[in-house]
């Protein structure tokens, strides 16, 4: 797109503020910034107050790394979650995913990726020492893996295997199989013939 | 199955195109670089989402235009498919099956099987191992989906492993090459397998038409190399650490994995004269024909690109008499002389049709008559 020109340098600087977002072009931005202009004035500030609130005061859990307005995050705090428990994620957005089942009452250690030397990310990267230290603690009875099923989400599971098996604690990984609701003709071959492979005792699902 | 009919709009150096095909021998007939090829890569990108010619797709897009479309219609027994192909420049391509858009375009690959035959499978014998190992990937993944699959992980695992050897100069950490040994061993172990046997089933139907074609009593044979095939591979992984490290490099796998072939127990790249590697390369793409043919239970669509010019007349009449024997099902033939080829193809008792190519313009010859 050739440079537009704009009737104002602050209206230019906020479409290019914008336009930072991803899979936000100039054209929307221009479209999101002119909503703006549009609305009372209150309704701007507040969302720069949010975005500069959010960015300034957000923490990550000191335990868990999950994203929290305070030190220890809201479900590392909460004495009825099962702290011998422990499930290992990407992200903040898998912790919403799982919490969203409302299945699951242990806790989680959020990793920040996962292991993939090409986009220059190595363990260190990641907060596996910290999920070290908490295995090393003691406390923990289970770590459960619940990582992408892509082929880094497996290289990370292997390294984390590798790195807590001498503290003898139990390692488990999330199921990998046929979906809820799926119709067997139109699964993947890879998918059925591992859903066959780790197929389970019939009464246990009952 | 049979390709019905096809609608080309500027693919490489063809303008347009609306033809329809009878379900015995098409002939495109034509001068060098008239587009008889290009016709045929036309087909062929129906079946495998590629050019053969040429995998980069802007260069497929004929000049000064900015999009081209494949589409064709195939039958089989009752059923009727259209497959639709469209790229436009610097955008995904868009392939459909029936109106709708594939997911993912290997989805579609194996639904139309095609096997071609042209000058350019000299190079499986000629060239280096890659050649040969795209060999054995391209007919394994057209009947086992996931063979696919578990080739790409292998790729990437092995490719971030190679990115580690590069980044540790000369130290990689071993917790890391730990894991993806383990991984490597894993899938390279199924790659290895499939790959076994399948050269184990291809080989006594590639004896068979090697020397059904050259009628001599040569002796060939066709080996598989691997370094799966030696011990254990993730101590060899192991072993090799440090040479894999000082050249940033995995040194042993299924990604070195080679066919050797051999005529009288000799190398037949050294040994083999160009009639023999030719009858060889022939040979070989017969028995993918029968392999695809067997495992699919439909017969590829074949194509023959410029090989009659190649063979001597004994070795193309015994090709022409598997034609004649209803071995195959549609033929495309691309040939320069219509008089040569018509004398080849006389009294075969098949369906022919020609078509006369001219720069990259394509029509049926009016002088058509059809062999009773």
């Amino acid at each position: 797109m050739s440079s537009q020109t704009f009737p104002s340098k602050l209206l230019e600087n906020a479409v290019n503020e914008f336009s930072r977002l991803p899979g936000i072009g100039k054209k929307t931005a221009l479209r999101l910034v002119l909503y703006l202009l549009r609305q009372d004035k209150g309704v701007a500030v507040q969302f720069s107050d949010a975005i500069r609130q959010m960015r300034e005061e957000i923490k990550y859990c000191k335990v868990c790394h999950n994203i929290s307005d305070t030190d220890v995050c809201s479900i590392c705090s909460t004495p009825s979650r099962d702290g011998r428990l422990v499930c290992v994620v990407e992200s903040v957005k898998d912790v919403m995913a799982i919490e969203n089942t409302q299945q699951y009452h242990g806790v989680y250690h959020v990793l920040g990726g996962v292991i993939s030397p090409m986009d220059g990310i190595g363990p260190n990267d990641l907060s596996i020492g910290s999920l070290e230290a908490r295995v090393k603690d003691g406390t923990v009875a289970e770590v459960i893996f619940a990582l992408p099923t892509t082929m880094e989400g497996d290289t990370t599971n292997f390294y984390l295997y590798r790195k807590l098996e001498p503290y003898q604690v139990k390692i488990t990984t999330i199921a990998r199989g046929v979906a809820i609701g799926d119709e067997l003709e139109y699964i993947d071959e890879v998918t059925l013939g591992r859903s066959l492979v780790n197929r389970q005792l019939f009464s246990t699902t009952l | 199955m049979i390709l019905h009919k096809i609608f080309v709009i500027n693919y490489r150096n063809i303008a347009q195109a609306d033809l329809q095909f009878c379900p015995g021998i098409n002939c495109f007939v034509g001068d060098n670089g008239a587009g008889k090829t290009n016709f045929l890569d036309a087909i062929y990108y129906l079946s495998f989402c590629k050019s053969f010619i040429n995998v980069i797709d802007s260069q497929n897009v004929r000049h000064h235009s900015d999009f081209f479309v494949i589409q064709g219609q195939y039958l089989n027994g009752d059923s009727v498919d259209e497959i639709y192909c469209g790229l436009r420049q610097n955008q995904k391509k868009q392939f459909k099956r029936n109106k709708k858009e594939y997911p993912k375009l290997s989805d579609h690959i194996g639904l139309i099987p095609l096997v071609m035959i042209s000058p350019a499978d000299e190079m499986l014998i000629m060239e280096g191992s890659e050649w040969r190992r795209r060999f054995l990937d391209s007919v394994i993944s057209q009947y086992d989906k996931g063979y696919l699959d578990t080739l790409i992980r292998y790729s990437r695992v092995l490719a971030q492993r190679n990115q580690i050897l590069k980044d540790a100069d000369g130290n990689p950490p071993a917790d890391m090459l730990d894991v993806y040994d383990g991984q490597l061993a894993m899938w390279g172990a199924m790659i290895y397998e499939k790959r076994k046997a399948f050269i184990n089933e291809l080989l006594p139907v590639f004896n068979h038409h090697f020397s059904n074609i050259s009628g001599g009593a040569e002796v060939i044979d066709i080996h598989y190399r691997s370094h799966l095939s030696g011990e254990d591979f993730e101590l060899q992984l192991f072993a090799s650490r440090q040479r894999d490290a000082q050249s940033g490099y995995t040194h042993r796998g299924i990604h070195r994995d080679d066919l050797e072939f051999t005529l009288g127990g000799h190398p037949l790249k050294k040994e083999g004269s160009q009639g023999q590697k030719k009858t060889f390369a022939i040979a070989l793409r017969l028995a993918q024909f029968d392999f695809l043919t067997r495992h699919q239970g439909v017969k590829p669509l074949l194509l023959l690109d410029d090989i009659f010019d190649k063979l001597d007349s004994l070795r193309s009449k015994r090709l022409l008499e598997l034609v004649g024997e209803d071995h195959f099902s549609q033929i495309f033939v691309s040939h320069t002389n219509r008089d040569h080829l018509e004398a080849i193809l006389s009294g075969i008792g098949k369906e022919v049709l020609f078509f006369d190519v001219a720069n990259g313009e394509i029509k049926l010859d009016n002088q058509n008559h059809h062999a009773s």
